[in-house]
């Protein structure tokens, strides 16, 4: 088998990995928004639910949250999932753990922007929404930058973690090529998929950190 | 007519007595400035006309309309949202620390708040702050960042996006306590051309010469309380103790 040929088994996989770090992205980053105002909410029950959340999500092995999202519709409420499942338990295990890491860097650029900037707006009667939308969040954004690249990097890598519940992506393939034809290739492929795919991503975020370096 | 008046305002932070039973009026077009000594209550007083601290007791008042009084028990109660972002459109405030919005240029700054605070014209609110920035001697800045500012011209664009709004009194609080000499006297320069509109204005500042030229009223603060208050003629002249040991640090140099 060539490399090439190789590849293109892979193709498949590499397809699926690049499903969940989309769609995982699409949904967490707002979901991670909204769970910080949670976080951050004066009401002390709802403070007190969603740090228990962040708590578990962050305290406990992905791979067990995939687990339980899959088989706990079946094993607590005996509702029978089909095949199409595995891949929505990814999406949904993906999404509200990583959602609950977004959260919190969320959280540590809204909480650090200086209370002169909540002062002036509202001498200047912004009502609070509107502080939020057009003063405050485009500056959390150029804060938190390097902290959601490094998550959304280590989300790349993370991706292989879906295997556990059976989903055919790009690591679960390049594993089972691997163990029939006996060699380390399928591996290196998948290797340098990551390499490559990450590489991308660290370039894109780059370009958007320094779109956003006209102003200090 | 009164523009501003506060009654009997008492603060306290933790147990520490700031405002101490002061009581201020404002007539429109009058230009008020406050001095004394770091600590006397002069900024608290500002962040409680300005409601960005919310007073212990006192009333305070916008032409006639009551944005907060005394209850029975002498606590402060505080008009309905609607009422307070109704007075608040009256007034606007200069900060030491400018705080201008650093992702925004020197346009945006000061067209934001008109535009999607008072939902005004865009072209009627470029065209209004092009004018301010000129007053302003900042024509060549509008589309520079506030990172590429210096200290002076950040406050001149402060002034202005305060401005933007039309204010009817408009306070500054220690406008130029961050900038060195020569940026100041760019700023004091500014303010005074202010004066000639009309604009209501209370000053707190630590430029004593600024304060006797520009003031139709001083008002001398120490200890949480008004020590004395009447003309630049009356209060530099004073023959108070507390007034002469103050005014005694800065010399002769105003």
């Amino acid at each position: 088998m060539t490399f090439i040929q190789i590849l293109s088994q892979l193709a498949g996989g590499m397809w699926v990995s690049i499903q969940i770090f989309v769609v995982t992205l699409i949904f967490s980053l707002p979901l991670g928004l909204l769970i910080s105002f949670g976080r951050m909410s004066k009401n002390r029950i709802i403070q007190a639910i969603v740090k228990f959340y962040i708590s578990v999500m962050r305290g406990t092995p992905l791979m067990l949250q995939l687990m339980v999202v899959y088989f706990g519709p079946y094993y607590l409420l005996g509702i029978k999932v089909g095949n199409d499942y595995r891949l929505i338990a990814a999406f949904i295990g993906f999404t509200i753990n990583y959602a609950a890491y977004f959260a919190e860097i969320y959280r540590s650029g809204i909480q650090s922007m200086p209370a002169g900037q909540y002062e002036a707006s509202r001498l200047l009667g912004y009502s609070k929404s509107q502080t939020f939308v057009r003063i405050v969040f485009p500056q959390v954004i150029k804060r938190i930058l390097p902290s959601i690249t490094n998550e959304v990097i280590t989300l790349v890598k993370d991706t292989s973690l879906a295997f556990t519940i059976s989903v055919l992506e790009m690591f679960a393939v390049a594993k089972a090529m691997a163990s029939s034809q006996t060699s380390l290739i399928p591996f290196v492929a998948a290797g340098l998929f990551y390499y490559v795919f990450n590489l991308v991503v660290a370039v894109g975020m780059e370009y958007i950190e320094k779109r956003m370096n006209y102003y200090e | 007519m009164y523009l501003l008046e506060m009654n009997h305002v008492r603060k306290s932070f933790n147990s520490q007595e700031v405002l101490k039973d002061i009581s201020l009026s404002v007539k429109e077009g009058e230009i008020v400035s406050i001095i004394g000594p770091s600590g006397s209550g002069k900024s608290t007083l500002l962040r409680c006309a300005t409601m960005l601290e919310q007073m212990d007791g006192g009333e305070l008042i916008y032409l006639k309309e009551k944005a907060a009084w005394n209850e029975a028990d002498g606590v402060s109660t505080y008009a309905d949202k609607e009422t307070l972002k109704k007075i608040q459109k009256h007034y606007g405030l200069v900060f030491q620390n400018f705080h201008l919005f650093p992702h925004m240029s020197v346009l945006q700054n000061i067209m934001d708040a008109p535009l999607h605070v008072q939902k005004r014209n865009k072209e009627e609110v470029h065209e209004e702050a092009m004018k301010l920035l000129k007053k302003m001697g900042l024509e060549d800045k509008a589309k520079a960042y506030p990172c590429q500012l210096s200290g002076g011209q950040s406050q001149r664009v402060a002034i202005a996006r305060a401005l933007a709004l039309n204010p009817k009194i408009l306070f500054f609080d220690e406008p130029t306590s961050a900038l060195d000499p020569e940026l100041t006297g760019e700023v004091l320069k500014v303010i005074r051309s202010l004066a000639d509109l009309q604009i209501t204005m209370v000053i707190v500042t630590h430029e004593m010469a600024f304060a006797r030229d520009i003031s139709d009223r001083v008002i001398f603060m120490a200890d949480g309380i008004i020590v004395e208050e009447g003309t630049p003629e009356e209060v530099f002249s004073s023959s108070n103790v507390r007034t002469q040991s103050f005014l005694g640090r800065y010399g002769d140099n105003f």
